[in-house]
């Protein structure tokens, strides 16, 4: 049994945090597949601005997204310092292009608090909660909601 | 290996089994009489039952039973295998089809259908022709008495009466002890199956007195002795009252892996091992040239022919085929003419040697994809690796120049040889397509002859695979559309029975599937007025004719109700559309009123490869399928013309042909470019409209490895796929079409929506 896993049998996960401009968020590490560093994206015709472009991935085309434009922020002005986290979700795999990677948390579900209810609808769709660490306040991201999925589509 | 893998494998052989069974059954429908044929259709039934009787599924040994009770009698030649006769096997052919998805899919079947057809084909097997044949066919009855004519006689045949009531009860016939002499060699094929000679030799003995001789002959001294081999050979002589049937039973499982010869001791023959007879003396005079003992097959084929039920029409052929035999036989193993059987056998051995295809092995897809895959990024890695060669310019190095050169060509072979692995012919489909125009057919009281070409052609297993569902739709157009009632065909003066021809070829590194029926063609006016009806057109539109038989792809017209009416096309053709696109294929029609419409479709021959143009527009690289585009060419600035506000026209040999700037339809750039700074693509897009694609630059012509956009992302408008450029970037696949559609005022418009847009 791998670490992770008995971490949640314990009741505990493992969250991956990353920093974007001045705010924290973390996603879970289940989800995350690999993390590399930025490299230029082929745009996409009519794509929304937040969709930065497709790039290789060990011959996968993968879609990346701006996750600070994606909330609504400033778009980023990607970097040799940006990284990208490589994300399943579902059954796509997707890069999520933030600041940094500031930290590997351990958490139970205890410390999980509900988003606050000044968040917008926009907001609540892809916060799941925020956590509170050492004064510091990290929003927890629920991925689905950050890409664009398929059954949307066809609607 | 588990039950549940053995019982898959058992299916897969099912598959080849029906379309063996079946292509064997179109070449008897077509005329062809070869008895190799024959034993081709009754083996595939054969073994369908034998591995359905191994895994309990007891609806499908039920029907290939009386499915090869039947073949049978046509391989004894009791049974004319005529078209009507034919027409009951290939529904029985579809009918077990069906039982077999049924035993592996646990759906249900036609029962009705089956218990039918189960009725026709005892009935055939009972000498009773369908009710078509019957006038042409010696009267007959059902007791399978058939008047004595007097070529009977001369034949040395007695009629024979008997009562079928006791065929009926199914009941161990009751026939007088006699003695069998038995001649049983068998091949190593028998032990490789893990039979065992001495079991079957067993079996045997309880069937009555026996007595058994081996034969070491053909052993051969140890040193040459291949362990493999089977040498023996035994000669039983066999005291019993259950008739040859049942000894032919023990070896029914052994009995292509073997060579048997049964015969009744003293020169008498059993008439047949189906039917619980008599045996009946045969006097063998014709043959006694060449046999002192009559035992082969051929020669109980002989006798059967004669049977009183055939007698009149095949005495003459018989007499004719007895001599060819007693021919053959004294060529093929002339010092030993009484072994005819294994002579046959032999001869039946050599054929199927040769018609035999070469050893094959079954591999899982996902493997051949996973290799297609590696080889993809190999070219990928192999074009990195010139591209980064020629920017660190080692001048003078040759011996890298050369080995990269090596890789190239090592790399394309290997290419090659793996899309190989995934080339099948499009037989399997094409047969498919047989049993949807019987079905058809049948259904809307046609006759339809369908005539398929170039069969062996071959394509990526991806794209058969997905062509089935395009093509079933087009025939089913065609036929039920397309063609005619017999009445109507006969009143235009053509003959009753319509044509469908499916064909295809190889064209220029595509593959062409062409669907042709000489029906009555594409009612223009019809469609014409549906498209008004349903304001796709405007009243008073000037369309070509061409445009006009285009208009039933539209999706308009799939979800018209009556559309079978009135258009005679239509139903689903938007969809057939859409599915060949998805190939990256094209779909033309041509039609004439009266001479019937030919559909033709061009396809990519893989789906993970395409020749394409690398070309630059708004600083972003793209690929341009090389099969869309027609010429490319430098615009002079005299031979831009603007057109109303945007629209602007390039004159080409005298026409005028829209420019669509790619990079503004795209999205890339706000502004037009000014066209006489870049390059003109001539493209021709299905429907036959033409455009000049402008791009900015052409940088080349390269294969590309064709890269799913939709797997991790979604569709995009106007971009087909993507691919991997040798600097490892992703460069998109021009959707030709959707651009050409999308410049006649249909908009590309972003199909993907804001997941939470609030």
């Amino acid at each position: 049994m791998t670490n992770a896993a008995k971490h949640l049998t314990n009741g505990g996960r493992e969250l991956i945090a990353f920093r974007v401009g001045d705010q924290e968020f973390c996603v879970n590490i289940m989800s995350v597949r690999e993390i590399r560093g930025w490299t230029p994206a082929t745009p996409m015709p009519h794509a929304p601005a937040y969709v930065l472009g497709v790039i290789n991935l060990r011959g996968a085309v993968l879609p990346i997204v701006d996750f600070s434009a994606r909330l609504g922020m400033k778009a980023a002005e990607p970097t040799v310092r940006h990284v990208i986290i490589v994300a399943q979700v579902k059954s796509r795999v997707v890069g999520l292009l933030v600041d940094a990677v500031s930290d590997i948390l351990t958490v139970s579900d205890r410390d999980i608090q509900p988003t606050p209810d000044i968040a917008s609808d926009f907001e609540r769709s892809f916060a799941r909660g925020v956590l509170a660490i050492e004064g510091r306040m990290i929003c927890l991201v629920e991925l689905d909601s950050v890409f664009p999925s398929e059954e949307r589509e066809a609607a | 290996m588990d039950m549940n893998e053995i019982k898959e494998i058992f299916f897969q052989e099912c598959e080849e089994q029906l379309a063996e069974l079946e292509s064997g059954l179109l070449k008897l429908n077509d005329g062809d009489r070869d008895p190799e044929t024959v034993n081709a259709v009754f083996r595939a039934v054969h073994s369908i039952k034998g591995g359905a009787g191994a895994f309990g599924l007891d609806d499908l040994v039920s029907f290939a039973h009386v499915f090869e009770t039947t073949l049978d009698c046509v391989r004894s030649n009791r049974l004319e295998p005529n078209q009507d006769v034919l027409k009951v096997m290939l529904r029985s052919a579809d009918v077990l089809a069906d039982l077999t998805n049924a035993a592996r899919d646990g759906g249900g079947v036609d029962e009705a259908r089956s218990r039918q057809l189960i009725k026709e084909l005892e009935a055939l097997a009972n000498g009773e022709l369908p009710q078509a044949a019957a006038e042409s066919a010696p009267k007959t009855t059902p007791a399978g008495v058939a008047p004595a004519a007097p070529v009977v006689n001369e034949e040395g045949f007695q009629p024979v009466a008997f009562s079928f009531d006791d065929f009926e009860t199914g009941d161990e016939p009751t026939i007088e002890p006699s003695t069998y002499e038995i001649v049983f060699k068998p091949k190593s094929e028998l032990y490789a199956k893990g039979n065992d000679a001495t079991l079957l030799l067993r079996d045997l003995s309880r069937l009555g007195e026996m007595s058994i001789h081996c034969d070491m002959d053909t052993l051969p001294p140890l040193d040459r002795m291949n362990p493999e081999e089977a040498y023996f050979s035994w000669k039983i002589s066999l005291k019993t009252d259950k008739g040859e049937e049942a000894i032919r039973s023990v070896f029914e499982f052994a009995e292509w892996d073997c060579e048997l010869d049964v015969a009744l001791a003293g020169g008498t023959v059993g008439m047949d091992e189906d039917l619980p007879m008599q045996p009946v003396p045969f006097d063998l005079s014709i043959l006694e040239d060449e046999a002192q003992a009559p035992a082969g097959k051929e020669d109980r084929a002989a006798a059967s022919e004669g049977d009183p039920r055939n007698a009149a029409v095949a005495a003459a052929q018989t007499a004719s085929n007895v001599l060819q035999m007693a021919q053959s036989t004294a060529r093929v193993s002339p010092e030993n003419a009484r072994n005819s059987q294994s002579a046959s056998a032999a001869q039946a051995a050599a054929q199927q040697a040769a018609s035999a295809a070469t050893p094959t092995i079954r591999v899982d897809l996902d493997r051949v994809d996973r290799l297609i895959n590696l080889v993809g990024e190999l070219v990928i890695n192999q074009a990195m690796l010139s591209q980064s060669v020629i920017e660190n310019d080692t001048n003078g190095t040759s011996s890298i120049n050369m080995g990269l050169e090596e890789l190239q060509q090592l790399t394309r072979e290997i290419q090659d040889s793996v899309m190989a692995i995934r080339a099948q012919p499009v037989k399997p489909v094409f047969q498919r397509m047989s049993r949807i125009v019987r079905e058809i057919a049948d259904m809307t009281g046609k006759s339809v002859r369908l005539i398929t070409e170039g069969e062996n052609t071959e394509v990526d297993k991806t794209v058969i695979d997905k062509l089935a569902e395009p093509l079933t739709h087009m025939i089913r157009n065609a036929v039920d559309h397309g063609l005619e009632t017999p009445e109507k065909r006969v009143a235009a003066g053509k003959n009753p029975e319509g044509t469908v021809r499916l064909t295809a070829k190889h064209r220029s590194g595509r593959i062409v599937i062409e669907l042709a029926d000489d029906g009555a063609g594409i009612n223009r006016e019809k469609v014409r007025q549906k498209a008004i009806d349903n304001d796709l057109i405007a009243a008073d539109a000037n369309l070509s004719d061409e445009e006009v038989d285009n208009l039933i792809f539209h999706a308009g017209f799939s979800t018209a109700d009556k559309i079978s009416d009135i258009s005679g096309r239509g139903v689903g053709m938007d969809v057939v559309k859409r599915s060949i696109q998805a190939l990256g294929g094209r779909i033309n029609i041509s039609s004439k009123p009266g001479q019937g419409s030919i559909f033709t479709m061009s396809l990519p021959l893989t789906l993970a490869v395409l020749d394409g143009m690398v070309v630059t527009v708004a600083n972003q690289t793209l690929v341009v399928p090389l099969t869309a585009i027609v010429e490319t060419l430098q615009p002079e600035a005299s031979a831009i013309h603007s057109f109303g506000s945007s629209q602007r026209l390039i004159s080409i040999r005298d026409s005028f042909c829209p420019l669509v700037d790619v990079g503004r339809i795209l999205n890339f750039r706000g502004a037009q470019a000014n066209p006489v700074e870049g390059v003109a693509l001539l493209v021709e897009s299905e429907g036959g409209g033409q455009r000049a694609l402008m791009v900015d630059a052409i940088q080349g012509q390269r294969q590309v490895v064709i890269k799913s956009l939709e797997a991790n992302y979604t569709h995009v408008p106007g971009i087909a796929a993507a691919t991997i450029l040798g600097d490892g970037r992703v460069a998109l696949i021009l959707d030709v079409d959707a651009i050409v559609a999308a410049s006649r005022g249909q908009s590309l418009k972003p199909e993907m929506s804001l997941a939470a847009a609030g």
